[in-house]
């Protein structure tokens, strides 16, 4: 078992996600960034599925009862264990009573503590990923304790990988939407020829743009929405659905981004820039 | 049966959405789910598919592999051509037990006024039609439901509730609709219904598909307490009725 002995800001438990189950209106979820996923479960040699645990802005202190080997990944947050400082993308030994703890956020939004053999919370709808809806459990609490498999002894294939960050990248790359044709030339001008910056409501959800374009009256019926779907609300807000997005809305979907740009938004926070470019 | 030809557009490189004219429109809606059904056999959800019909759109997301839009739009056409006359899927009629007790029905005394009918026309009005599931999404279980009689549409509040119960029954626009959890919601509340359409202890966590059918009935405040019991304890059985196609 882990013990949380602090919980942090906001942690999750997250693997590749719920699929199957959009059309009973039970989004995705599941990690927000994929590539920092691959990289901790690939130098574990983990199933890619393997839940990790997803930390927000603020790190969690944690104790392993048992032995076993761990990787971080995606924001560099200044982690310790038994305040030796250690680095990302790196596979580490874990011995009995040993405590990671997290210190201050230095780049990105988002970092991943995967496992060997992956976190072992139960399942619900074929997936790990928490979502209050269906887990039950919205995130990692107080003196709770997070089950995995023990593991003695493992050596790993490759045992550090570079630090190639996305953290300086602010351009989406992304896709027409299915409303893409309903935009005037003045909004597509402000969409591409502008930075954008997030807005204070950004999370797992959603993240909101602080600059509006032009407002519309666009009237379409529910249709479906995907994790990066750009909406455009009447008023002219742009909002960026995530993992744990609305499976269904109402607001013209004017871009998609692209996989990569879901992993490289979800390392952004208030106030930080971006820009669209189409693929 | 009316005949249509949907546009087919791309949707990222995960998902291809299919529209249909743009209207409530049960025909449509018919035309949408045969097609579903018929798709099940190149489009299964062992490799990954997945269909999410709405209103006027069908939407496939394909997990595992990036969609060549051209070959699969063209796949589509020929697939929606030759959809021969397949038997729709069984659709049900679920009979849903309200409470419009004043206590749950915080917005009646205000929309009785509001619309100038009394509370038990209002309720009469609500249990009377039978609805149409056009879509679920927004939150898990949620159902939009269509077949709202004219007289009971009203604007959305101007203010949206920061919390709304769980079982919420709320009419808003040309919709009704029940919160399947507690969430902010900006809906005219007027019952509450406990009965659990969606449960996650279940294998199939919700029971209603998009096609069915919805009507409402009311009951006493005694009789939901012991439905709300009932659904706690997993013994509450939802009503449903077989509907000929």
């Amino acid at each position: 078992m882990l013990k949380v002995l602090k919980p942090g800001f906001y942690t999750t438990v997250q693997d590749t996600g719920r699929f199957g189950y959009r059309d009973i209106g039970v989004p995705v979820s599941g990690v927000m960034d994929n590539k920092a996923l691959a990289i901790a479960n690939s130098l574990l040699e983990n199933e890619e599925d393997a839940a990790v645990l997803e930390i927000t802005m603020t790190g969690p202190t944690l104790e392993f009862e048992e032995k076993t080997y761990i990787a971080l990944s995606g924001a560099i947050m200044n982690p310790t264990l038994n305040n030796n400082p250690i680095v990302n993308n790196k596979v580490y030994r874990v011995q009995e009573k040993d405590i990671l703890s997290y210190g201050r956020l230095d780049k990105g939004l988002r970092s991943y503590l995967a496992i060997k053999g992956g976190w072992q919370t139960k399942k619900v709808l074929g997936s790990r990923s928490y979502f209050k809806a269906i887990t039950l459990v919205e995130c990692v609490a107080d003196h709770t304790e997070i089950p995995y498999i023990p593991c003695a002894s493992f050596e790993p294939k490759i045992p550090e990988m570079p630090i190639e960050s996305h953290f300086e990248e602010k351009v989406l790359q992304v896709s027409k939407g299915p409303e893409y044709a309903l935009l005037l030339d003045r909004q597509l001008e402000k969409i591409f020829g502008n930075e954008f910056k997030v807005a204070k409501d950004y999370n797992r959800m959603a993240y909101q743009l602080m600059e509006t374009v032009a407002e519309h009256n666009i009237n379409m019926l529910t249709s479906a929405t995907l994790p990066g779907t750009v909406q455009l609300t009447p008023s002219g807000k742009l909002i960026i659905l995530m993992k744990d997005g609305q499976t269904t809305g109402g607001y013209p979907r004017i871009l998609q981004l692209s996989d990569d740009a879901i992993a490289l938004l979800s390392q952004k926070k208030m106030g930080d820039s971006i820009s669209f470019k189409l693929m | 049966m009316r005949g249509f030809s949907p546009a087919i557009r791309s949707f990222g490189i995960h998902a291809v959405l299919l529209e249909w004219p743009n209207e409530v429109d049960e025909d449509i809606l018919t035309d949408i789910l045969q097609f579903c059904q018929y798709l099940q056999q190149f489009c299964p959800k062992e490799q990954g598919w997945e269909m999410i019909p709405a209103y006027n759109s069908l939407t496939l997301v394909q997990k595992n592999s990036v969609i060549d839009f051209k070959a699969f739009s063209h796949d589509l056409l020929k697939w929606y051509r030759s959809k021969e006359e397949i038997a729709p899927a069984q659709k049900f009629l679920w009979r849903l037990p309200v409470c419009y007790d004043l206590d749950f029905g915080i917005d009646l005394a205000e929309l009785s006024e509001k619309l100038s009918i009394s509370i038990p026309e209002l309720i009469d009005l609500h249990t009377k039609n039978t609805y149409t599931v056009y879509g679920i999404g927004f939150l898990p279980g949620f159902m939009y439901l269509g077949g709202l009689p004219k007289s009971l549409e009203t604007p959305r509040k101007a203010m949206p509730r920061l919390k709304v119960l769980k079982g919420a029954v709320g009419l808003a626009g040309r919709q009704t609709g029940i919160y399947p959890q507690e969430s902010p919601g900006g809906w005219n509340i007027i019952g509450n219904c406990i009965v659990p359409i969606f449960d996650i202890k279940r294998e199939n966590p919700c029971l209603v598909r998009v096609g069915d059918k919805i009507q409402f009935y009311a009951i006493s405040r005694a009789e939901y307490d012991l439905h709300k019991i009932e659904s706690e304890v997993g013994i509450y059985k939802l009503e449903k009725i077989k509907v000929d196609a």
